[in-house]
Parts: structure tokens; C-alpha cells; sequence
């Protein structure tokens, strides 16, 4: 199995709901608590796993504003693994998901240095190194209903902006959705692999704005009373 | 990125005490300017573990976790820093017994030299792995080279090679040699480092916005990094400086680290005297390098922040 996401830029509508229900569900997850840093203060920040960033497209007026969500891609070849001196990350041989065990992290940062996504952050309080686990305590829980087996960022996106599934069969909704709208992977000249694919916005034939046809009798009327009554 | 003192300093003071310890091996070994004497052997080893153990106890400090850096010796079938850890620790019982048997001077000669050969071959070693845990890293551009581990070891002799001559000068021995041995280096560090910043001036296969978001038909901009104050990302990979003032920090790499220090050789000749202040500007020089080396990479993270390229 490889397990991960699809992401279609087409319908993200930058909400952060996702952002919000992944802090929620993982701050009392395997990895949690998330620590907050002066979150009432001046400057709060704060653990998150998962980030939508907002990029502009083309140049005004054919520019278009394009929400980036970005979580842990669990790579196929994870520079992040490689690179952990102590062990504490590591991918699943039996899903492919890349975990970090809080009990062994040292807290170099070092697999930080290694994701070329962003997808790590150091939690100052715990010292220890989190990260998206595609809440891997909630996809495999038995006592809740099947339907809700999925991670907390794809059941709740309004927008149905992600999808979750197994990149290994061809026939999951994520494999068809990727090879149906040309699904791609970030940063591919680094190599890493990454299972999580992104979608592209549509290309939609544009919206004829000029030679709209012939006035309808109302607005001819109009015209000819205008002509009439001099101001 | 952003430079950690105590990274920093770990790789100056590690880097010198390594490269010291082999320059003192090999010089005892072929009985440079006529061999230095056992107590001088004694010495430099001496100092040369010092630096070392200073350096290493500084690496842990950036350790968020330190209760679990003895882990860190388990991964080095992948892992460089790892590798560095365990070579790092397999150099002090071959480095402490060729010291100590110096300093007790019992005429094991087989034995001393045999020890200080495989200690040497450890700091070699330390140091290469030191330098990879920078190299291997596909994510910083600036760092993915081999000139970084051509750096790390030839300033790492360079600044070694300093303080024997100031253990040479201590002596008997013919000095000449010694300070032949300093210009060697420090003409090959300052190439190496030369051709390191010709090299990270021009680009190559960097990454860009466009290869970070797959928007490739159009200008991408950051619109908005979607949170409102500063992250675990922007605090470490969001460091930038001034160009202006990296331009001002080479200039005085150069000058501290490897113009005043031949200036100063070339005038004063083999009988060089004030080597200290010889030594402390270039170690200065140094150690403004190192600063430069974190503080110019660019991580593609920065990508997803606002750089257009990486
Ligand atoms: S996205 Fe980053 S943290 Fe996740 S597997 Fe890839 S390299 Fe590792
Ligand atoms: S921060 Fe933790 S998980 Fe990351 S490389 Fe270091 S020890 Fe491994």
C-alpha cells in the first residue's frame, strides 16, 4: 500500500479548514500535544502539519489566485528518513507512511534541513521533531464508521479538495484522479517521489464578453425613448 | 539559513583540532625539521583534543532533545551525522592512547605510530563525514557540492598547520618546514574557497517557484504565506542577509582568514614570531566563514515564502 493524498487545485477555496481540523484532531493524536507559542500574544505561532499558502498566477488581468495547501508528501524516496541519526523517523514498510517516534527524536532538526517541503517543524516544547502522520491513528480505528476511516483534513474540506487512498491500485479514486487530470508531484527535479499529487486548476473555455447579439425589444425601447426626451 | 553559534563553532573548533591532530601525526611520523620532541608531541595532542571535545560539546547545544543524542549513533548505515558521531568517538581511544603514550614517552615506537595512524585515518574521516552531513543535502543548493568537503578539510589543516607552527616555534626542531607547511594550506584553502564562491554564483539546476507549485505557463507569486506571524520555517530556513554585507563578510574572510595571515608569513620568514595573533585572525577569519557558509545557503523551502528561486 501507499497511502496519501490528492490535492485539487481546482477547487481549494484557501478556507484553512483543513489546516484547522489537522491541528485539532493531532494535538491529542500519537504526535500531540501541537504547542502553541504565545497564542494570544503579539506574535502567536505555533506547530502546525499542515499550511495553505495562496499564490498568484499570470499578471493582471489574467492573473488568478491559487490555494496551496501543503502537508507532509510521504515520499518514496524521503531524504528525511535517510538523514535521522537516531532513527525516530522512519517510513512504513506496510503503507508507506512517514512517522516520526517522539520517543527516540534528539531534536537536530536535521530531517527539517532534508524535506524540501516544509513539512516538518520542531515542536520548542517537547523538543521533538512533528509532522503530518495522515492521521494514521484515525485511518485504521475500527470503532468508528468506515466512512469516516480517513484523515481529519479530507472529511472536512467544504470544498472537497482532497482526497485520500492507496497510489498502489490503479483503480482508487486517487490513482484515477491523478492520471485522469494530470495529477503532478512538487519539486520532481529533487527526486524525492513524493506520493502526494497535486491537480491543476482547469483550463476553462472563456466566457464570450463582446458581440452579445441584438438588443431584446426593451432595451431598443429605452434607446428610443432616450433619442426622444432631450435633457 | 540561520547560523547557530554553536554549530559554528563546532565545526571551526572540531575542524582545527582534527586537522592539527593529523598534521602533528604526520610530522612526528616523518620526523619534520628533525622531530619534534615527545613533550611537544604531547602538547599539540593535548590541545588538539581539547578543540575537539570543546567542538563536540558545542554541537550538542543546538540539540533540542539532548537526552536522546545517544541515539544518534545507531543510524550511520544512512545517516552522515550519525557516521560523524561514531567515527567521532572511535578516533579518541587510538587518539588518547598515541598522546598518552607520548607524554609518558615509554618507547613503544611500533605502537605509538601505529595508534596515530589509525587516528589520523578517524579525523580524516570525522571531518569528510562533517562536511556530508552539508553536501548530501539535495534541498540546499549552495551545500550540494564536493567543494564543500574540499573546504571543510583544507580549512580544517590550514588552521591546524597554524597552531603546530606555534608547537614547532616551541622548540628544537627546524622551523622552516613547519611554516612551508602553513603557506601549503593556506594558499589551497583560500583556492578552494575562491573557487567555492565563483561557484555558488552562478546557478546551476536550481529550483524555482515554477518547479515548487508546477505553474510553469505563467509569473507565480506568493500571495499570501498563509500564516500571520513567523514560523518553525521561516525561523530556520527564512535567514537572509544583505547582500551588501555579504560582500563586506567575503572581503573580510579573505583578508582575515588568508591575506593578512600570508602578508604577515611571507614578511617575517620562517622564524615568524607573534604567530599567535598570526593564528587568532585567521581562526577569526574562519570563523566568519563558517557564519557565511549557513547564512548564504538558500533552502527551496523559501520557495513556498516568496523566493522565485532557490
Ligand atoms: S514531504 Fe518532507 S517530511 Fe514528508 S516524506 Fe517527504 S521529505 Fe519527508
Ligand atoms: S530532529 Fe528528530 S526526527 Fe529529525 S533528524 Fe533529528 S532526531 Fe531525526
Amino acid at each position: 500500500m501507499r497511502l496519501g493524498l490528492v490535492i485539487d487545485l481546482d477547487v481549494c477555496v484557501g478556507c484553512h479548514a483543513c489546516a484547522i481540523a489537522c491541528k485539532q484532531w493531532n494535538a491529542s493524536g500519537t504526535t500531540g500535544p501541537l504547542s502553541d507559542y504565545q497564542p494570544y500574544g503579539a506574535e502567536p505561532s505555533g506547530v502546525w502539519f499542515n499550511r495553505i499558502r495562496h499564490f498568484e498566477v499570470g499578471e493582471y488581468p489574467h492573473n488568478k489566485t491559487i490555494n496551496f495547501p501543503m502537508s507532509c508528501m510521504h515520499c518514496e524516496d524521503a531524504a528525511c528518513v535517510t538523514v535521522c541519526p537516531t532513527g525516530a523517523s522512519y517510513k512504513r514498510a506496510e503503507d508507506g507512511i512517514v512517522l516520526v517516534d517522539q520517543d527516540k527524536c534528539m531534536g537536530c532538526n536535521y530531517c527539517s534541513w532534508a524535506c524540501p517541503y516544509g513539512a516538518r517543524e520542531l515542536d520548542r516544547a517537547s523538543g521533538t521533531m512533528k509532522k503530518c502522520t495522515l492521521c494514521v491513528d484515525r485511518i485504521y480505528d475500527e470503532t468508528i464508521p468506515i466512512e469516516e476511516r480517513q484523515p481529519a483534513c479530507v472529511l472536512t474540506c467544504p470544498a472537497h479538495a482532497r482526497m485520500f487512498g492507496d497510489f498502489d491500485d490503479p483503480d482508487s479514486a486517487v490513482s484515477r484522479a491523478v492520471r485522469e487530470r494530470e495529477g503532478y508531484q512538487l519539486l520532481p527535479e529533487l527526486g524525492y517521489n513524493p506520493t502526494n499529487h497535486y491537480l491543476p486548476p482547469r483550463k476553462a473555455p472563456p466566457i464570450p464578453t463582446e458581440n452579445l447579439g441584438q438588443p431584446g425589444f426593451k432595451e431598443r425601447l429605452k434607446t428610443f425613448a432616450n433619442k426622444l426626451v432631450k435633457r | 539559513m540561520h547560523p547557530a553559534f554553536s554549530v559554528i563553532f563546532f565545526t571551526v573548533a572540531s575542524g582545527a583540532g582534527f586537522g592539527l591532530f593529523a598534521l602533528l601525526y604526520l610530522a612526528d611520523l616523518l620526523q619534520l625539521g628533525g622531530g619534534l620532541s615527545r613533550q611537544q608531541v604531547s602538547v599539540g595532542g593535548a590541545i588538539a583534543l581539547v578543540l575537539i571535545i570543546a567542538g563536540l560539546l558545542s554541537s550538542v547545544g543546538h540539540l533540542a532533545n539532548p537526552k536522546n543524542a545517544w541515539r544518534a549513533f545507531s543510524r550511520w548505515r544512512t545517516s552522515w551525522l550519525s557516521r560523524e558521531g561514531v567515527f567521532a568517538v572511535t578516533f579518541f581511544p587510538f587518539a588518547f592512547g598515541y598522546v598518552g603514550l607520548s607524554f609518558l614517552d615509554l618507547g613503544l615506537e611500533g605502537l605509538l605510530l601505529t595508534l596515530g595512524a589509525l587516528a589520523t585515518l578517524l579525523a580524516w574521516v570525522t571531518v569528510f563525514s562533517t562536511s556530508m552531513i552539508y553536501a548530501c543535502l539535495k534541498t540546499i543548493r549552495q551545500w550540494n557540492t564536493p567543494l564543500v568537503p574540499a573546504n571543510y578539510l583544507a580549512l580544517g589543516h590550514y588552521t591546524g598547520a597554524l597552531i603546530l607552527m606555534l608547537i614547532a616555534n616551541q622548540g628544537e626542531v627546524d622551523r622552516a618546514p613547519y611554516y612551508f607547511l602553513v603557506l601549503a594550506f593556506l594558499v589551497a584553502a583560500a583556492f578552494l574557497k575562491g573557487l567555492y564562491y565563483f561557484w555558488i554564483g552562478s546557478p546551476v539546476a536550481a529550483s524555482t517557484i515554477h518547479t515548487a507549485t508546477g505553474f510553469t505557463r505563467a509569473q507565480v507569486k506568493l500571495f499570501d504565506a498563509g500564516h500571520t506571524h513567523g514560523t518553525f520555517l521561516t525561523q530556520e530556513f527564512g535567514f537572509q542577509i544583505a547582500r551588501r554585507w555579504a560582500l563586506a563578510l567575503r572581503i573580510f574572510v579573505f583578508l582575515a582568514g588568508f591575506v593578512i595571515p600570508f602578508v604577515w608569513l611571507v614578511q617575517a620568514g620562517p622564524e615568524v614570531s607573534g604567530g599567535a595573533v598570526v593564528a587568532l585572525i585567521a581562526l577569526l577569519g574562519v570563523l566568519a566563514e563558517r557564519w557565511l557558509f549557513f547564512a548564504e545557503a538558500r533552502h527551496v523551502v523559501n520557495l513556498y515564502h516568496g523566493a522565485q528561486r532557490c
